[in-house]
């Protein structure tokens, strides 16, 4: 079953399903998976459907500059974006500055934030995405919150995570309870793999069913248009991924 | 012929116009990096300089950062994107050879904004109960004095971005000193926050007045705000500019390899910086 597709092809499947009915998806730097998601969702949606693409000249119809997406967000404007992070905790605090040691002189350090501290907060529908899932990233608490997980502090905050999906499962994040929840787990993958690799708690229901998988008409339109789309952008990645397509 | 003498002969000869300790502003990849005069900073040996990515910074950066150009670097974020870590960055910081002010992409653009508008400061969304705001003493968290009665709002500020200098490169300008931006608008918002701004662009069209039509003049920037132009031809090298050319993917890959080692950079930069080694 799980030779019918690659890991990414389930992953840019399961990203295009929680999409479902966003008017306007916006996707940031190297993020390939969620572009093709993004693009896969749109190119399956009923109703017209936007998608800003960073870094794409075709995928992006902003004309205000870079500071467009952010005005946009912060009025409603963006439906969905994507966050990762070098470490993500159970309360849904990203981590994008570094680990271990003294800030600003971590141990590790990564990129920097980008704009997460802003759209974590003003987007409706953020799906935190990171396909490495070990203790190494999903900790107990991250060493520097960059983005803060929703919490009951008073700030306006009308955004947020949906949930985090990784190469072994979706979890959904219940704001309230500030927690994760095991929602699905991949195909050949199991509840158990998902607690050994995550260093933080989680509610995991009894009986987790397994990821839905793309169908073949859906892999089909994946392996041609939507590889094609993302390609402007990612062509590296289309090269490893879709090599039919490059 | 109107006088040209905001044209000036060579990437190094605009570089001289960035003085040691100048806070620059440089647009992120995907806008047009003046690479060439970047290079030409390098070999002028500028000093102390104050970065300010918008909202991030990559090869540029990295590469003014391990020349020892750098003092401080106000960025979103540093990165060479597909082609690995910038070395010569982590290397400088995990050293505490360059202060780094970590912010998040919408800050340094409204902070531009504020800039343009020469008022002291802005407020932004966002950013409360994040840990960049401990370390940015500089920001400020106040009640909106605007909330409704009876209701907490509280909300960041932060202090106007007014660069020295604003640096890009463009495909090209026109035969009065205007420069073609297309749909960037953010080179506007530096060019306008910035006291003055130097272009590198691949050729000065003589033909082209860019403000003679509505649809050029929506995307020019006015030469009232340019301080000084040099043409460069592929002066974004080894960068894309736009999608007039693509980005050398090989030489970034050798960058990459060689910026892992202090060594390794100087002798990049005797190769390609010193040595003054043409594109391609």
């Amino acid at each position: 079953m799980s030779s019918e597709f690659s890991r990414q092809e389930l992953l840019i499947f399961t990203i295009s399903k929680l999409l479902a009915g966003v008017r306007h998806v916006a996707v940031g730097a190297s993020s390939p998976i969620p572009g093709a998601g993004a693009l896969l969702a749109r190119a399956q949606s009923p109703k017209r459907m936007f998608v800003t693409v960073l870094g794409s000249t075709r995928q992006n119809f902003m004309t205000n500059g870079g500071v467009e997406l952010f005005d946009m967000a912060a009025q409603g404007r963006v439906d969905a974006f994507f966050l990762g992070g070098g470490q993500l905790d159970g309360q849904a605090n990203i981590n994008l500055i570094g680990a271990g040691g003294e800030y600003p002189q971590t141990a590790v350090r990564w990129p920097g934030a980008f704009g997460s501290a802003y759209l974590y907060y003003l987007v409706p529908r953020v799906i935190l995405f990171r396909e490495e899932h070990t203790r190494r990233v999903m900790v107990p608490k991250v060493d520097f919150v960059a983005a803060p997980g929703p919490r009951d502090d008073g700030v306006y905050r009308p955004g947020g995570p949906i949930g985090l999906l990784t190469n072994l499962c979706w979890f959904s994040f219940d704001k309230t309870a500030r927690r994760f929840r095991l929602e699905s787990v991949h195909p050949g993958r199991t509840v158990e793999e998902v607690r050994d690799n995550t260093g933080f708690d989680f509610e995991c229901p009894d009986g987790v069913p397994e990821t839905a998988s793309p169908d073949p008409a859906t892999l089909a339109l994946v392996r041609s248009r939507i590889a094609r789309e993302i390609g402007e952008t990612y062509p590296r990645f289309v090269k490893q991924v879709f090599p039919e397509a490059a | 012929m109107t006088t040209q003498d905001w044209l000036h002969s060579s990437a190094d000869s605009l570089a001289a116009l960035i003085p040691d300790g100048a806070m620059i502003a440089v647009p992120a990849d995907y806008s047009g990096i003046a690479m060439e005069l970047t290079r030409a900073m390098i070999r002028r040996g500028v000093r102390d300089l104050h970065v300010v990515g918008v909202p991030i910074t990559g090869l540029q950066g990295e590469m003014l950062i391990g020349a020892g150009c750098v003092k401080t670097v106000e960025t979103s974020g540093v990165t060479l994107g597909e082609y690995g870590s910038a070395g010569r960055f982590l290397d400088a910081l995990r050293n505490g050879r360059i202060r780094i002010k970590d912010a998040t992409c919408p800050a340094i653009h409204a902070a531009l904004q504020a800039g343009q508008k020469d008022i002291p400061f802005i407020p932004l969304r966002g950013i409360i109960g994040s840990d960049l705001l401990a370390n940015r003493p500089d920001w400020k968290v106040v009640d909106n004095p605007f909330a409704p009665s009876g209701t907490e709002d509280r909300i960041v500020l932060l202090p106007a971005i007014r660069p020295d200098v604003a640096v890009f490169h463009a495909p090209y300008a026109d035969l009065d000193g205007n420069v073609f931006i297309g749909r960037r608008r953010e080179l506007v918002t530096i060019a306008q926050a910035a006291k003055t701004t130097v272009v590198t662009v691949e050729e000065v069209r003589e033909d082209l007045d860019l403000m003679a039509s509505e649809e050029t003049a929506a995307g020019a920037l006015p030469a009232l705000y340019v301080g000084g132009v040099a043409v460069a031809p592929r002066g974004a090298w080894p960068l894309n500019l736009w999608d007039e050319y693509k980005v050398d993917e090989a030489h970034l890959k050798y960058y990459s390899e060689l910026a892992r080692s202090a060594e390794g950079f100087q002798r990049y930069l005797g190769e390609f910086v010193h040595a003054r080694k043409a594109a391609e």
